[in-house]
């Protein structure tokens, strides 16, 4: 492991990691620090993730419409199948005790409660319904050349930053 | 080979593929499976102000935009070499009542009548871009994950708060869907 080493985190960084854990989703546990080019696996993965999302037809807002009209199965087939694999792969990993290919112990943090996740979680999808993507679908949609969807993409860019201005304002 | 490639792909084999990217990011990098937080990271990396929310390193949650930049490379990919030259198939019922409504045009994956440049700088426009982009991105942060983040990753690892949150995600759909997107369509 010529390019990493263990690295003990400053005062600094351990309140950078407080603050995150205020989300759960945002921390990153992996204590290892690699050169930027280490993060070209993240990129594989999502290659392969964006041409799914085009050939299921996962970035189609008529496939959102139809899902919420339960006019149709597919999408309920597509994000049932990826949460009982997923549900599995994390069993195995549990059971097995399974490390990084680094090495690393594996950690998925708990997610806390709390009424954000029911108030932004409403808001989230009737906005979902609207533009027929949630954040991943809306990369998808860009790339895949419908390009009027830079104005959803930037539009939910400042929806993030005013939630984050006006965050200790709202109930959570 | 590269003809059934350009079908629509089925659910199994697109579910099992995302299903995937959560052993896949724990195994090569201890990370967990979240799409919106790029947002989030964006905001940090771009435009953190004086925001406490957006003061920490980034740079450590790159992975994430890396990530993200994958995709839609893929889908480009995707779009270019893969498209499937046939119109969307959509449910009878959906076909149907979305003509009701206008929307006749299924030739591609985005409604053309709705999500097309000279839609912009009209009420639609307002309304399907600029407020339920905005929608998305506030709401995800306030709940703390989307449907990757919470009903993926989230169930995969059976935590109750990501059932909530999924629910509320179906609850705030279909309260669109059913009741208030009628109007909007016909704007």
């Amino acid at each position: 492991m010529a390019h990493s080493f263990q690295h003990t985190p400053t005062p600094q960084e351990i309140a950078d990691l407080q603050t995150r854990e205020l989300d759960s989703i945002c921390v990153n546990e992996s204590e290892l620090v690699h050169p930027w080019w280490y993060n070209l696996k993240y990129s594989a993965w999502g290659v392969l993730f964006g041409i799914v999302f085009f050939k299921a037809e996962i970035i189609s807002w008529f496939r959102i419409q139809e899902m919420f009209r339960f006019e149709s199965f597919h999408m309920y087939g597509v994000i049932g199948t990826a949460v009982v694999v997923g549900m599995i792969s994390v069993q195995l990993i549990k059971r097995f005790k399974l490390r990084t290919i680094y090495g690393e112990e594996i950690h998925i943090p708990n997610k806390e409660f709390n009424k954000g996740q029911i108030f932004g979680g409403l808001l989230f999808g009737l906005g979902w319904a609207v533009t027929g993507a949630c954040p991943g679908p809306l990369f998808a949609q860009v790339g895949a050349g419908y390009s009027v969807i830079i104005v959803t993409f930037l539009s939910a860019w400042l929806g993030t930053y005013i939630y984050g201005v006006f965050r200790d304002k709202l109930p959570h | 080979m590269i003809e059934t490639l350009k079908q629509p792909w089925t659910w199994y084999v697109a579910g099992a593929l995302i299903g995937l990217t959560v052993p896949y990011l724990l195994l090569v990098g201890n990370k967990t499976f979240g799409i919106s937080s790029s947002l989030r990271h964006l905001c940090a990396a771009c435009i953190p102000g004086n925001v406490k929310f957006f003061k920490y390193d980034w740079k450590k949650e790159s992975w994430n935009l890396f990530f993200v930049g994958g995709i839609a490379i893929g889908a480009f990919l995707a779009a270019n070499f893969l498209s499937n030259p046939d119109p969307i198939v959509l449910a009878e019922s959906t076909q149907q009542y979305l003509a009701t409504k206008g929307i006749t045009d299924t030739s591609s994956l985005l409604p053309a009548q709705i999500f097309s440049w000279d839609q912009l700088f009209t009420v639609r426009g307002l309304i399907f871009f600029v407020i339920g982009g905005f929608m998305v991105g506030f709401g995800t942060r306030y709940a703390g994950g989307c449907t990757s983040g919470h009903a993926i990753m989230g169930l995969s690892s059976l935590q109750w708060p990501s059932l909530v949150a999924t629910m509320s995600f179906m609850i705030g759909g279909m309260l669109m869907t059913w009741f208030i997107l009628p109007h909007l369509l016909t704007l």
